[in-house]
């Protein structure tokens, strides 16, 4: 168990490389001169050099690079181009209210996926079933961002119960936290919940038509024991497989649900400086969005190993 | 080493449609390639021509009714997308100052018209070859990274498959929308650059699709025995290895197909795609936000396309995927 645990980490730490590779790198995917690109067309030859001054885009790349992964290693992500905050204090600000979101749609997710997936499972083949299974794959088809509108449409402009933009922190005001909330993170859930469903109900039925289930009913074990003791036990490790997935789709989703509802998060910030290429803004944001999943995969692969041996090295 | 053999997070990949399946998908070229028991006739012609397998898949999807609507469904959507410039109602791009933001049903605008008066119906025929076409790209990019670096990976093996995968495994656990947009905020907005970069991202899910698909045939006997009597790895590659890859290939694009319409629908959205006054359904859904308030219908139309179109890929996908499971089942 140890063992497999130490070999995890270490196997992490070359994928922590390549993030910070991919996250810098960027700089040298820009089409022609980068500093020419950043400052605009209409840039005098000034304001072209100070870009260049500031970004450090005249020193040798090998040292660039070196300079930004210590400076983000000590929390120094560089400022803005543009509004010269420290990336670093932008991203603190997005990250707990993406973190939020991405959570509570986690929750959501899980809340319809879990009942739907067993029973449509048990259920096989009636109309329950076929009913979760197409509305599965319409969850998956649904752009979230559409959904989004429509629910807006719906429930603020139509029945007037939630708002429709903004956000209050939940610190501030739990309760007008939840109202803003609610539609958000039941936009960001719905696709996961689908995707959940699927995974989870293929799982259970796999199971179900293992021996040992059969032998369990066989020797006269009531239905309830059977579902609960042996069908959910192992059918829950490929949900937590799923759970890894979902991770990562919400972070990415959330940039789309942030934008229709005016949440101020992670989303927000990247798309701002995406607008206005400020390279060092996009280069921080990807670097800790990259690295919330990739420690979060880690996490869920720790718990693989824990709930299942079998992919442990011996 | 090898501890990763499993379907981990990191392994099946960042979440969407298109993961769970294509982890499903590699083992069951191993039983296609051996349809012997079932077409006696046939088998002897998969064997010497490779070619068993892929005839085998296509049968069993020409009898699933879901695949074969879904197939249907596409076929109009290609048609649209073919001859819609010539059969819009009106000049997709003539605005009407007069006449903007009219409601569905009014005359001469059957879904009425959009904030510059321009006829919503012709501007969604249009946007359909966008957004096809846009798939395609996302796709073709995809697999000309994917598929060759899956075949060398799995062939080889060995220290050099161990370093790729683990590179594999990482791309995959990226956010995939999240770099798409910063790979399009340096290379700048346009739909080339937003599905290259989806192209990019989705690459690693056929790397590892092909991978486990040459991984399995490798140690079938035949391909052995060919090895044995001194078949060059080129030819057993071609001959024996690549027509076992095309039926899961073929689940996964219909999978990743629906994957990149979304992508490219969430980019074109944001802004990053299509650039007016061309319209994708995803970038006629950004307009529509900015009213909806007043005309609600101008986003919604374009969204239930898309919606439509991701579920004729979903559904296209299970059934083709049904058409390989059967396979597996009887083989076990």
């Amino acid at each position: 168990m140890l063992k497999f645990f130490a070999m995890r980490l270490l196997t992490t730490v070359p994928v922590l490389v390549l993030v910070t590779f991919v996250a810098f790198g960027l700089v040298l995917l820009i089409p022609g001169d980068p500093a020419v690109t950043i400052a605009g067309p209409d840039a005098t030859v000034e304001q072209v050099a100070a870009v260049r001054e500031r970004l450090g885009l005249d020193r040798p790349v090998v040292v660039q690079y070196w300079d930004w992964v210590t400076g983000a290693l000590s929390g120094d992500l560089g400022t803005s181009l543009f509004t010269s905050r420290p990336v670093a204090t932008s991203i603190g600000d997005g990250l707990p209210v993406t973190m939020a979101l991405a959570g509570t749609a986690l929750l959501i997710s899980l809340l319809i996926a879990v009942p739907t997936a067993i029973l449509s499972a048990l259920r096989r083949g009636t109309w329950l079933d076929r009913v979760a299974t197409v509305g599965s794959s319409l969850g998956i088809a649904l752009p979230s961002f559409w959904l989004g509108l429509v629910f807006v449409l719906i429930f603020s402009l139509g029945l007037g119960w939630l708002p429709a933009t903004g956000y209050v922190a939940i610190e501030e005001d739990p309760a007008a936290w939840l109202a803003h909330i609610v539609l958000p993170a039941l936009t960001l859930g719905i696709a996961g919940a689908a995707e959940s469903t699927r995974q989870l109900r293929g799982s259970i039925i796999g199971v179900l038509q293992q021996d040992y289930i059969r032998t369990a009913r066989a020797k006269g074990l009531r239905a309830r024991m059977v579902i609960g003791k042996h069908v959910m036990k192992n059918a829950s490790v490929p949900l937590v497989t799923v759970l890894g997935l979902q991770i990562t789709a919400l972070l990415g989703g959330a940039v789309l649900v942030e934008q229709v509802f005016g949440v101020p998060g992670l989303g927000q910030v990247a798309i701002n400086a995406v607008t206005t290429r400020d390279l060092p803004v996009i280069q921080g944001v990807v670097l800790v969005a990259v690295l919330v999943a990739v420690v979060c995969n880690l996490l869920v692969d720790l718990a693989y190993g824990y709930l299942n041996p079998k992919v442990r090295p011996r | 080493m090898t501890n990763i053999e499993r379907p981990s997070p990191a392994a099946t990949g960042a979440a969407d449609p298109a993961t769970p399946d294509l982890a499903v998908a590699p083992d069951a070229p191993a039983a296609s390639a051996l349809p012997a028991g079932t077409v006696p006739a046939e088998a002897t012609a998969a064997v010497v021509h490779g070619g068993g397998a892929w005839a085998d898949f296509r049968r069993r999807v020409a009898r699933n009714r879901g695949a074969m609507i879904a197939l249907g469904v596409l076929a109009l959507l290609v048609l649209v997308a073919a001859i819609g410039p010539f059969i819009t109602p009106a000049d997709p791009n003539q605005q009407n100052l007069r006449g903007v933001l009219l409601d569905p049903f009014t005359a001469g605008h059957v879904l009425g018209t959009d904030q510059l008066g321009r006829d919503i119906l012709s501007r969604l025929i249009v946007g359909t070859r966008v957004s096809l076409l846009a798939i395609c790209l996302a796709l073709a990019v995809a697999m000309v990274i994917g598929v060759p670096l899956g075949f060398l990976t799995g062939y080889i093996g060995g220290r050099f498959d161990t370093v790729v995968m683990r590179l594999n495994d990482a791309a995959m656990s990226f956010p995939p929308l999240l770099l798409a947009i910063a790979l399009v905020a340096v290379l700048g907005p346009s739909l080339r650059n937003a599905m290259f970069a989806v192209g990019i991202l989705m690459a690693p899910r056929f790397l590892r699709l092909v991978r486990g698909v040459v991984i399995g045939l490798k140690e079938e006997t035949y391909v052995e025995a060919s090895r044995s009597i001194g078949t060059p790895p080129a030819t057993i590659i071609l001959r024996h290895i690549l027509p076992n890859t095309l039926s899961p290939l073929t689940v996964a694009i219909a999978v990743t197909a629906g994957y990149a319409m979304l992508s490219e629908a969430g980019l074109s959205f944001l802004g990053l795609g299509v650039q007016p006054p061309d319209a994708s359904w995803g970038s006629m859904i950004r307009e529509g936000f900015l009213y909806y308030g007043r005309s609600p219908w101008l986003g919604i139309f374009p969204g239930v396309l898309i919606a439509l179109t991701v579920f004729t890929f979903v559904t296209l996908g299970d059934g083709l995927r049904d058409a390989l499971g059967r396979e597996e089942r009887t083989e076990s």
